[in-house]
């Protein structure tokens, strides 16, 4: 059957696609974190805000981080027009955020609380700002676009023993749909690769690819074993453990499926560093599940699918969230959350090709603008992965 | 609908997709197991009898290694069957030379206070 290779989207001076056209509203740093809130807030669903706990406090790797994710955010595809909330004082420098999205070709302004006068006036500026931004970004519409200028993050939580047998391998097949007509996917979360490594490795492009791939899981498992326990205290996790998956090996081996069967592994990047290469990209983030979306969705992915078997709420401030279960129970008790229910390729009343042609219709759609639950519910997690204490 | 789903040829564990019971007999290809114990819905069980240090293998590949001797039909998790990767316990006890085996997920992932009884 023939399946459309194309879908309605924003076509970026930068010549990046996006399939979301939102106002971003940013907060320099933590304090300026509640104003930016009810900036977006004032032209929610196309304002929408990146609150965090960072920007100040921070040194070396931990500054750079956080500073990189925002200016990710920034210039991102789904991002029309960026509005920087700064207090003043803070190491995170609003002026640089702006300049980022301006070179992206992106209207961008600037408000400081401490030089407008306090909260009220700076929100009252900003929301006035905001709404120009937005009737600016009105004017524009979505284009025909090729599914191959999609970066598509891969993603599970929540996961039972269902996520191995039926909403991971329905992702994977779309996954390699993807990769198959010059897409990429981008899959995170280095603890659930720990024992599903060398099936990676072995799709691997080169052996520099595969080795670069081995050492970041041996790092992250050597940062495990440094605290002297037992990583099945959160890996798998409790609720995992309840849902029949044991140890950490069958979580990954389980999680895997869903970047695919056959797709090159064709790059391995630390966190929220930019997507560049087609085929399937490995990124370093941790198994948090939110900080491990707001790390891909960074690195340029436009939208998430998920798979969950317990369910869960979790969205993105830019990205949609496609959920997708497995489990017929979660399907039901958890229906607000979740798009799509897979859980017939289980009991054998739908095949993983027809479940995987589902997804697929269900991906270009999202792309096109359909909203999912978590967009429905207004579901906009974001947190900033960080490697080193507050200092 | 099956009850019982073996995802590999190579696997000596399958998956309950209904809860079972002790004494049920269930279809697996090319034979039939008597299953031992309770099964919950989406937990393993063994298709033969798993030596203590053997390999657990499901998806055709190793998920951990039998933390004690498991018979066919018997139910494996955590109580049976322990990670090979990220035991940063294991690394501790064998500096302590303290002997320390697979223990249920949440007894050991908190710190106690020094001198508390561990579970």
């Amino acid at each position: 059957m023939n399946r459309p290779t194309s879908f309605r989207g924003f076509l970026r001076p930068d010549g990046r696609v996006g399939t979301r056209n939102h106002v971003l509203v940013v907060p320099t740093v933590i304090c300026a974190s509640v104003v930016a809130e009810r900036i977006a807030a004032a032209i929610a669903p196309v304002g929408t805000a990146v609150p965090h706990q960072a920007g100040c406090g921070q040194l070396g790797p931990d500054l750079r981080i956080t500073h990189d994710t925002l200016a990710a955010y920034c210039q991102h595809p789904n991002v029309g027009a960026v509005l920087v909330v700064a207090l003043g004082c803070e190491q995170v420098i609003a002026q640089h955020l702006a300049d980022v999205a301006q070179r992206a070709g992106k209207p961008a302004e600037v408000v400081a609380i401490q030089s407008e006068g306090g909260t009220v006036r700076a929100t009252d500026r900003g929301i006035g700002i905001a709404r120009q931004l937005r009737a600016e970004l009105d004017r524009q519409a979505r284009e025909t676009c090729e599914v191959s200028s999609l970066i598509l993050s891969v993603k599970c939580g929540g996961s039972d023993y269902t996520s191995g047998l039926a909403s991971n391998p329905v992702l994977g097949r779309i996954a390699d749909r993807l990769v198959d007509v010059g897409g990429s996917i981008v899959l995170g979360e280095i603890a659930e690769i720990m024992g599903a490594e060398q099936l990676l490795a072995e799709r691997a492009a080169s052996p520099k690819i595969a080795a670069q791939l081995i050492q970041v899981v041996n790092r992250v498992e050597a940062e495990a074993i440094a605290l002297g326990l037992d990583i099945r205290g959160t890996q798998p996790s409790p609720g995992n453990i309840r849902g029949g998956l044991t140890t950490i090996e069958e979580k990954s081996l389980g999680a895997t499926h869903k970047a695919g069967e056959r797709s090159p592994l064709t790059d391995v990047v630390p966190y929220a560093a930019r997507i560049t290469s087609r085929g399937l990209t490995v990124m370093d983030t941790p198994g948090l599940d939110v900080e491990s979306v707001t790390g891909m969705v960074a690195g340029g992915a436009q939208v998430v699918v998920f798979t969950t078997g317990l369910g869960t709420p979790t969205g993105n401030p830019i990205a949609p969230v496609v959920k997708i279960t497995g489990n017929a129970r979660t399907a039901v008790s958890m229906a607000d959350n979740i798009d799509l229910d897979v859980s017939g390729v289980i009991t054998g009343r739908e095949s993983l090709a027809a479940a995987a042609d589902r997804l697929f219709d269900e991906l270009l759609a999202v792309a096109s603008g359909s909203a999912t639950a978590a967009e429905r519910l207004l579901h906009r997690e974001f947190a900033i992965h960080r490697r080193n204490p507050t200092i | 609908m099956i009850r019982l789903l073996v995802i590999s040829p190579r696997d000596n564990v399958a998956t309950a997709l209904e809860p079972l019971s002790r004494g049920d007999i269930v279809e697996v290809p090319g034979n039939t197991l008597r299953i031992g114990e309770a099964i919950p819905r989406g937990h393993k069980v063994a298709l033969a009898d798993i030596a203590t240090g053997a390999p657990v293998i499901k998806y055709g590949s190793a998920i951990g290694m039998a933390s004690a001797s498991i018979p066919a039909g018997a139910h494996v998790h955590t109580h049976n069957l322990a990670s090979a990767r990220g035991r940063g316990d294991l690394a501790r006890a064998a500096a302590a030379t303290e002997a320390r085996i697979a223990e249920p997920p949440d007894s050991d992932a908190i710190e106690l206070p020094a001198g508390e009884p561990r579970r």
